[in-house]
C-alpha cells in the first residue's frame, strides 16, 4: 500500500470575497506524480500555493479546511517550516539575480543564515545540480550570476535550489510553459528522476505532458475538484463529462 | 515631387532644426556657469586653500578649512539620521502599497518635498536651537535631513516597485522570514537605485543655504563639536560674497568652485553606481 503524504480536507481559497478553491477532497500519495488541469482561471495555481502556505502572502487572501503533510495541519504549523518541507517551482524561471549558481542552489541555506562547512556546501550544489542535469553543463562557471544561463537552465536550477533543500514534496506551477521543447524535455525527464525521492504536484496545460509525466491526475473545473483518479483511466474513460470535455477540447 | 509634398519636407526640416538649436540653448546656461565659477574660482583652489582657516580683513590668503571640514560633518550626519528612516520607510510603502499609512505617509513624503528650505531651516529653529539654547551644526543637519528624506524615500519605494513580484515569491517558497526576504533579497537586488537616489539627496542638500542660516549659524573658527554652530560652504560663500572685501570675495569664488566639483562628483559617482552595481533581473 501506498502512504498518503499530502491530504486536503474541505480545503476552501479566497482573494477577499471571491470564492476561489471550493470544498477539495484529495489524497496524494507518496513518491508519485500528480498532475493538476483544468481550464484557465478554475484555481489551480490557487490550490497550490494554498499546500505550501503561499496564498496568504497576497492581501485578502484567506483559506479554510485542512491541508495535511503527514497528518499534520499545516495551517496549524509556522509557515516558514512548511515551505522548508514543501518545495515550489515557478513558471517563470525565478534565480537571484544578485548571487551567483551556487550561491542560488543553496540560496535556501545562505540566505536563512544557516552556515554550512564548505565541503558540505559544495557536495550539496554538485549533487542538486546533478539532479536536475545541470552539473556538466555548469560546472566551470558555478561563479557566474544565475541570470546568465538561458530559460531552460534557470528553470533547472530553480529547481536544484528547491531539491537542495531536501524538502518532501515539490509543488511545481506550469513549470514549462517558459521553455522551448527541448529544454522541456529535459525538464519532463527530470520529473521521472526526481519522483524516487520527492512526491511532485504540477499544474500543466500540456496535456500529453500530464499523461506523459504523472501518475495521477486532478482536474479542477470551477475552483471545484470534479475528478481525480489513475492518469491512464482519466485521458481513455474519464468519468465526469466536463473532464471529457475539457480532454477533447471542446471548451471554449 | 509635388510642390505639397516639398513643403511639408520644409516644414519638417525647420521643426527638426528648432529642436536641435533649443537643445543646445538649454545646455549654454549651465555651460555659463560652469566656466564662469571655474575661471573664477580653480586659480584660488591649493593645498593651502582647503588646509588653512580664513584670515581678518586686510591680510591676504587664507583658506575654508573651516568651512569644508563642517560642510563635510553636518552633511554626514543629515545622511546617518535621513538614509535609515528614508529606506525603511520605502520600504515599507513599497510593501504595504495599499494600507492607509502608506496612502497618508506617502501624501506627508509628497508634501515634504514640496515644503521651502527656508520654512524647514525655521522648524528646526525652532525645535532645537531654541530649546537648547544655541545654534549647532546638529540643529543643521537635522534640517538637512528633513530635505534629503523625501529624495531617500521615493527612490527606494520607486527602485524597490520595480523589482518583480516573482523574486520575493522564490525567497518566500525557500522558507525565509520577512526581514531576511527584505534585507539578502530585495534591498541588494535594489542597491544601485537606491544608493543613487541616496546620492542625488546629498547633491541636493550640498548646496543648501537656507536651512543652514538659523541652525548652524556659520563660524569664522574650526570646530568639530556638532553641538555649538559650525561653518560651511554655503554659510560661508553666502557671508563672504556679500562682504566689501575683495579678498573675501576670491574665497567665496573658490568654494563656490569647491561646490560645483562636490555636486558634480556625486552625479558622475551616481552614473558610475547605475551602470556598475545595476543587479541584471
Ligand atoms: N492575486 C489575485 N488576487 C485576486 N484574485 C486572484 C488573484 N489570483 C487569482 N485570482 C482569482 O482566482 C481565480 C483562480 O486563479 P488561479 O490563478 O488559481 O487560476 P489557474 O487555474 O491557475 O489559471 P491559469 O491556468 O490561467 O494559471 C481567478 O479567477 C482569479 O480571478
Ligand atoms: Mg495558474
Amino acid at each position: 500500500m501506498e502512504s498518503t503524504i499530502v491530504k486536503a480536507v474541505d480545503y476552501n481559497a479566497y482573494f477577499g470575497d471571491n470564492h476561489v478553491v471550493k470544498n477539495v477532497n484529495i489524497e496524494i500519495p507518496r513518491n508519485n506524480t500528480i498532475a493538476v488541469m483544468g481550464p484557465s482561471g478554475c484555481g489551480k495555481t490557487t490550490f497550490l500555493r494554498g499546500i505550501n502556505r503561499m496564498h496568504e502572502l497576497i492581501p485578502g487572501a484567506t483559506a479554510k479546511g485542512k491541508i495535511l503533510l503527514n497528518n499534520e495541519d499545516v495551517l496549524e504549523m509556522h509557515p516558514i517550516f512548511v515551505r522548508l518541507k514543501i518545495g515550489m517551482v515557478f513558471q517563470r524561471p525565478n534565480p537571484f539575480p544578485n548571487l551567483s549558481i551556487y550561491d542560488n542552489v543553496i540560496a535556501g541555506y545562505k540566505l536563512n543564515g544557516i552556515k554550512l562547512p564548505k565541503a558540505e556546501k559544495d557536495k550539496i550544489v554538485e549533487h542538486s545540480l546533478t539532479r536536475v542535469a545541470l552539473w556538466n553543463e555548469v560546472k566551470d562557471s558555478l561563479t557566474k550570476k544565475g541570470s546568465f544561463l538561458s530559460g531552460g537552465q534557470q528553470q533547472r536550477l530553480c529547481i536544484a535550489r528547491a531539491v537542495a533543500m531536501e524538502p518532501e514534496v515539490l509543488l511545481f506551477d506550469e513549470p514549462t510553459s517558459a521553455l522551448d521543447p527541448i529544454s522541456t524535455s529535459t525538464v519532463e525527464e527530470l520529473f521521472h528522476e526526481l519522483k524516487k525521492n520527492y512526491t511532485l504536484i504540477i499544474v500543466t496545460h500540456n496535456m500529453q505532458q500530464a499523461a506523459r509525466c504523472s501518475d495521477k491526475t486532478a482536474f479542477f473545473y470551477m475552483g471545484e475538484l470534479v475528478e481525480y483518479g489513475e492518469t491512464k483511466q482519466m485521458f481513455t474513460n474519464p468519468a465526469d463529462i466536463r473532464t471529457q470535455n475539457y480532454i477533447t477540447g471542446r471548451f471554449s | 515631387m509635388s510642390v505639397h509634398v516639398k513643403y511639408r519636407i520644409g516644414k519638417s526640416r525647420v521643426f527638426q532644426g528648432l529642436t536641435i538649436l533649443l537643445s543646445v540653448a538649454c545646455v549654454v546656461p549651465l555651460l555659463f556657469i560652469l566656466v564662469y565659477i571655474i575661471q573664477a574660482g580653480i586659480t584660488k583652489i591649493n593645498w593651502h586653500f582647503l588646509t588653512n582657516l580664513p584670515k581678518p580683513v586686510g591680510e591676504s590668503g587664507g583658506g575654508i578649512a573651516n568651512a569644508l571640514l563642517g560642510s563635510i560633518i553636518i552633511i554626514a550626519l543629515a545622511s546617518v539620521i535621513a538614509i535609515p528612516f528614508g529606506i525603511l520607510c520605502g520600504i515599507y510603502l513599497s510593501e504595504n502599497k495599499k494600507s492607509k499609512l502608506a496612502y497618508w505617509s506617502r501624501l506627508c513624503v509628497d508634501i515634504l518635498q514640496g515644503v521651502p528650505s527656508i520654512v524647514i531651516g525655521i522648524v528646526a529653529y525652532f525645535w532645537l536651537v531654541k530649546p537648547t539654547g544655541s545654534f549647532s551644526a546638529l540643529s543643521g543637519s537635522v534640517a538637512l535631513a528633513i530635505m534629503m528624506l523625501p529624495i531617500v524615500v521615493r527612490s527606494t519605494e520607486e527602485t524597490l516597485l520595480l523589482l518583480p513580484d516573482s523574486l520575493k515569491e522564490a525567497a518566500y517558497a525557500l522558507g525565509m522570514p520577512f526581514h531576511r526576504v527584505i534585507l539578502k533579497v530585495i534591498l541588494p537586488c535594489g542597491i544601485s537605485g537606491i544608493l543613487s537616489g541616496v546620492m542625488l539627496s546629498i547633491a541636493r542638500i550640498t548646496g543648501e543655504t537656507a536651512p543652514l542660516l538659523f541652525t548652524a549659524f556659520g563660524n569664522p573658527y574650526l570646530s568639530t563639536n556638532i553641538l555649538k554652530p559650525m561653518q560651511s560652504l554655503p554659510l560661508l560663500i553666502f557671508n563672504y560674497a556679500t562682504s566689501p572685501y575683495n579678498d573675501w570675495h576670491d574665497l567665496a569664488w573658490g568654494a563656490s568652485c569647491i561646490l560645483l566639483i562636490w555636486v558634480l562628483t556625486l552625479n558622475i559617482i551616481t552614473k558610475l553606481i547605475t551602470r556598475k552595481w545595476k543587479v541584471q533581473l
